[in-house]
């Protein structure tokens, strides 16, 4: 098969409608399970209590913002290289989903502090970047749709996606740079700190994440689509057949 | 159009002249960039009262965030006239590459808009009662860090022409841009105030001039590609 057999939008709409109810299902199975090992077979930590079972949503949340606008910008680099349209359509499909984890990794952080830190919020660096996060999601969305020419803003947005790209590193390394109050990550590639109960429930719940994400982003693209081929002949005949 | 061969240099030194010219002809602007920056700095101790202790604690911060919106106030000129009347299109057609006289255009926005904040700076942080090692500290941070605000709000700049909303769109994407830029600057008056070294933040903010010199200007030509395409 060919390599860029998915790239056409007409071929990924079809694609994309017939895998997302999968991704929905994995999605749902996959948090069913994570939630069920985070609040029942996950012990109780013996600092913080149970206030720490949200880490299960949190860290999944936060993880994925930070991902996806990887992501997003990955797509923005392919946009800008090859010229496609399938790829700009993607990285407008993902930066709402890549918005909604940035601020629930926010709330989540903040109801977690609240019995842990004694704080709804604090200026720590880390706190401080997800929320640079989130204005460098808006200013995405807002920049894709500030244009008449949809092909104008997808280039612009693009652009702004790879020059963003270098807060992730400072998101990632402030916590060492200004070493404040956020606890370091109990993860490493050396091995982690965490029981295994934890860690189990906590990649389970990466990967609903991630299956949410992949799902969603794969109705939105569908919707974007045959928005802007409306006026090819395969949009008008999927409206006529049915 | 300059007379001679094509090239960075060339394209540079002329944009720079060019729009030096220009501001020296219509002075009042970088006086408004200045007043703007005096007026903000001056609205803190209104705001949150007068003990010298608090001042001299959060003069520099107040600085900064003044020259950050100082400089992000004069970016809208930076571009958006030039694409309106049409000569954008016309220094893209010319013989320089389009980095250079992009890197020229924003040189002239930092001597009219960046010198001048760092020029006046020590003067504002007197009023705060700064140390005068700190005012040192504060005035070479803001020498560093405010090219880079004018490299970086320039790519946005050219990234917003022919956007609807352009000020506020340009709010949202330059500030979030400008947060490293103003944590190692303020950081560096803040440490040298508590009796620490600032040779560490001073070192980042050079990494990050140097960086984006090397770098934003190809991202500037490029948003400016995509503008004029």
């Amino acid at each position: 098969m060919n390599f860029f057999y998915f790239s056409s939008p007409s071929t990924f709409y079809r694609f994309a409608g017939w895998s997302a109810p999968w991704f929905f299902v994995a999605a749902a199975v996959l948090a069913a399970w994570g939630l069920w090992q985070g609040f029942f077979v996950a012990p109780t930590d013996a600092q913080q209590g149970d206030a720490y079972r949200i880490i299960f949503i949190h860290v999944p949340a936060a993880w994925m913002s930070m991902f996806l606008y990887f992501v997003l910008a990955c797509y923005g680099a392919l946009t800008l290289t090859f010229n496609t349209r399938l790829s700009a359509m993607m990285a407008r499909a993902i930066a709402p989903t890549g918005a909604l984890f940035t601020l629930l990794a926010l709330w989540t952080g903040s109801f977690w502090g609240r019995p842990t830190w004694g704080t709804y919020w604090v200026w720590d660096a880390r706190v401080t970047s997800e929320l640079v996060l989130l204005f460098l999601y808006f200013g995405y969305i807002a920049l894709a749709n500030a244009f008449d020419e949809p092909r104008r803003g997808d280039r612009a947005a693009a652009l702004l996606a790879i020059i963003g790209i270098i807060n992730l590193p400072i998101i990632y390394f402030s916590v060492y740079w200004w070493n404040t109050l956020h606890q370091g990550s109990s993860i490493n590639f050396k091995g982690t700190t965490m029981h295994v109960a934890m860690l189990t429930a906590m990649i389970v719940m990466t990967f609903a994440c991630w299956s949410y994400a992949i799902g969603v982003t794969l109705v939105r693209v569908r919707a974007i689509i045959v928005e802007r081929e409306r006026r090819t002949h395969w949009v008008r005949a999927l409206g006529a057949g049915r | 159009m300059a007379q001679g061969s094509a090239s960075f240099t060339a394209g540079f030194s002329w944009a720079l002249a060019r729009d030096l010219t220009l501001a020296w002809r219509h002075p009042d602007e970088a006086m408004l960039t200045l007043a703007f920056f005096a007026l903000v700095a001056s609205l803190f101790p209104l705001a949150i009262g007068a003990e010298p202790q608090l001042l001299a604690r959060i003069g520099s911060g107040v600085v900064w965030v003044a020259a950050l919106l100082a400089a992000f106030l004069a970016l809208p000129g930076l571009f958006a006239a030039d694409h309106a009347d049409g000569s954008l299109e016309q220094m893209a057609l010319s013989p320089h590459p389009m980095v250079g006289w992009s890197s020229g255009k924003m040189a002239a926005h930092w001597i009219v808009s960046g010198l001048p904040v760092t020029a006046l700076s020590p003067l504002i942080g007197l009023q705060y009662g700064l140390t005068p090692d700190t005012l040192a500290v504060l005035a070479f941070a803001l020498a560093l860090g405010t090219p880079v605000l004018s490299l970086l709000g320039g790519a946005c700049a050219a990234l917003v022409l022919g956007a609807r909303g352009g000020g506020m769109l340009l709010a949202l994407l330059a500030l979030p841009l400008f947060v490293p830029v103003l944590v190692f600057g303020a950081g560096a008056a803040e440490a040298q105030a508590s009796g620490v070294t600032p040779a560490a933040h001073l070192s980042l903010l050079g990494a990050a001039l140097l960086a984006s010199i090397v770098l934003v200007p190809w991202a500037v030509g490029a948003a400016l590609r995509i503008a004029l395409d």
